[in-house]
């Protein structure tokens, strides 16, 4: 068993598309539904990339690393055998039918630690 | 009993020629690791040569390399893991690996059965997730058992790139754990599409090459029908694999009327008949034939049938292009690539006049999957040409002599812009 990076990227959206939140209901089931299966270890939905902050050496600017017509949406990082279970696993991310993709790769080393008080 | 000098010579060829994938699938297998293997299963040919020579060519050759290669293999695991650990280790006849160990070795799966050992390294070295330039290069290594330095010659760079390239694919193998093993049952259809095209791409890069100064590859296109000859063999079955071979024949058989004595290109409708290989028509249109039977044939079957409608045809003009245009309707629905509605629309501009198909080329023109694409404008220059407009033509093939990089292609169409028309027509 090996741990991998499911990166989701979802294009630059200037107007919120008004579907009822639809999107959002289908990620929740899509986490529900790896939780369920045991795969997921982590996942991390993050806010837009408007609010993305960056440093390059000592210099910090607003905005996201690269400027490019994708932007990271969320990650998530499961346990798989191998990489085809984790390209299945990562193929049935909703955002890859919502108009965005996923990148997958190995993890190297991780940690997630219970810290005293939370 | 000893064996003559030329007959062990001679066996050694050809097992490296008919063992090499199988030896070395084993290996894999057993070890684990690629490089590993790799060396071994060199190390085992160098070994047969003396042992050959003294003791005479064995029965079985593959089954002695492979022997020969697997316990080299075992060893140099075990010299390895005992180098690590400070812990005597106990001696087991199978090599197992602590599974907390941070090795980099490929994926094996010990359930699925596979009655030839090469299936699973074919599908391996095609795996999608590897770049259709490292699909080729480790194809053309591990499967059929080519030097690195052979191969770069092929695709014209150094021995040191293609070197580079492929310890960058094993290391892709090894980090992100592509398994060597079978596809499941609903990989398969995609899985197998992905080896077909890899066959695919070597031999129209042999066919056509892409860069370079002579038209073909002949190495590379024989390298194509000998895996396409070995798949066929694993899978019979599958039609698709029959369809490539059956693709791959008929386009061969054209090999020798493609280019004129001096090298330079001859088109369709101005090739020799007469000297394409019969032989190979006549298989590949018995492949097509059981390939068509049953529901939905699939893109390999599809494109040679319509390979075979100008095969079939004693001459250009006399072709079926009405037939042409059928397949190609299918061959659409099979695979919606705009490569292959550009070709269809050369089919349509037979039917229905270089109006129409000057119009689907114009829609075509703007998909991005076509940009760089330089048979668009070279399409384009001829439909304008047969409408009298040589002035748009001539911009057209311009633009097409600064996309293609292939020198024989460069000189046909220059030959074009200079108003000369290719030696053949």
């Amino acid at each position: 068993m090996a741990e991998y990076a499911i990166l989701l990227y979802a294009p630059i959206v200037h107007e919120e598309a008004d579907d009822g939140g639809a999107a959002r209901a289908e990620h929740e089931q899509h986490s529900k539904d790896l939780q369920h299966d045991g795969a997921m270890i982590a996942a991390f939905a993050l806010e837009p990339h408007t609010v993305s902050t960056s440093i390059r050496g000592d210099v910090i600017t607003d905005g996201p690393f690269l400027e490019t017509k994708e932007v990271i949406a969320g990650f998530c990082i499961i346990e798989a055998s191998d990489l085809d279970e984790a390209l299945k696993i990562a193929g049935t991310n909703p955002i890859c039918h919502q108009g965005g993709g996923v990148e997958v790769r190995p993890v190297e080393d991780w940690v997630i630690p219970t810290r005293p008080g939370h | 009993m000893r064996a003559s000098a030329s007959e062990v010579e001679q066996a050694i060829a050809d097992a490296h020629r008919r063992e090499w994938a199988t030896v070395l699938a084993s290996t894999a297998y057993t070890t684990r690791d690629l490089d590993v293997a790799e060396e071994c299963v060199q190390e085992a040919f160098v070994a047969a040569l003396e042992a050959w020579t003294r003791d005479g060519v064995p029965n079985s050759p593959g089954a002695w390399l492979t022997t020969v290669a697997k316990r080299r293999a075992v060893d140099v695991v075990r010299r390895e893991v005992t180098l690590r650990s400070k812990i005597p280790l106990l001696v087991e006849p199978e090599v197992t690996v602590e599974a907390d160990e941070r090795r980099e070795l490929i994926q094996t799966d010990a359930e699925d059965d596979v009655k030839d050992e090469r299936l699973r390294l074919i599908f391996l070295c095609c795996h999608p997730a590897l770049a259709p330039e490292a699909q080729m290069a480790l194809t053309l290594r591990l499967v059929c058992g080519m030097s690195t330095e052979d191969i770069a010659r092929l695709f014209l760079v150094s021995e040191s790139a293609m070197g580079a390239r492929l310890t960058r694919a094993k290391q892709k193998i090894a980090t992100a754990r592509i398994a060597l093993r079978m596809p499941g049952e609903t990989e398969m259809p995609d899985r197998l599409g992905a080896v077909l095209g890899v066959i695919y791409l070597l031999f129209t890069t042999g066919h056509t090459a892409t860069s370079g100064s002579s038209l073909m590859r002949p190495e590379l296109v024989d390298e194509a029908l000998h895996l396409t000859n070995v798949l066929r063999e694993l899978m019979p079955e599958e039609r698709e694999v029959r369809g490539l071979l059956a693709l791959l024949l008929v386009t061969d058989a054209r090999r020798s009327s493609r280019v004129g004595d001096d090298g330079a290109l001859v088109r369709l409708d101005a090739q020799d008949r007469s000297q394409w290989d019969g032989l190979a028509i006549a298989h590949a249109g018995q492949l097509v034939e059981e390939g068509l039977r049953g529901a939905r044939p699939g893109r390999f079957v599809l494109q040679a049938a319509i390979a075979l409608v100008h095969a079939a045809s004693p001459s250009f003009e006399a072709t079926d292009w009405h037939e042409i245009v059928r397949l190609y309707d299918d061959l659409l629905v099979a695979w919606p690539s705009p490569v292959v509605a550009l070709n269809r629309a050369v089919a349509v501009s037979k039917v229905d006049g270089p109006l129409v198909a000057l119009a689907l080329v114009e829609e075509l023109e703007s998909d991005p999957r076509l940009t760089g694409y330089h048979y668009v404008p070279a399409i384009k220059a001829d439909l304008l040409r047969s409408l009298g407009r040589t002035d748009e033509a001539l911009v057209e093939s311009e633009r097409a002599l600064e996309l293609t990089r292939n020198e024989a292609e460069r000189a046909f169409l220059d030959a074009q812009v200079r108003g000369r028309g290719a030696r053949g027509e």
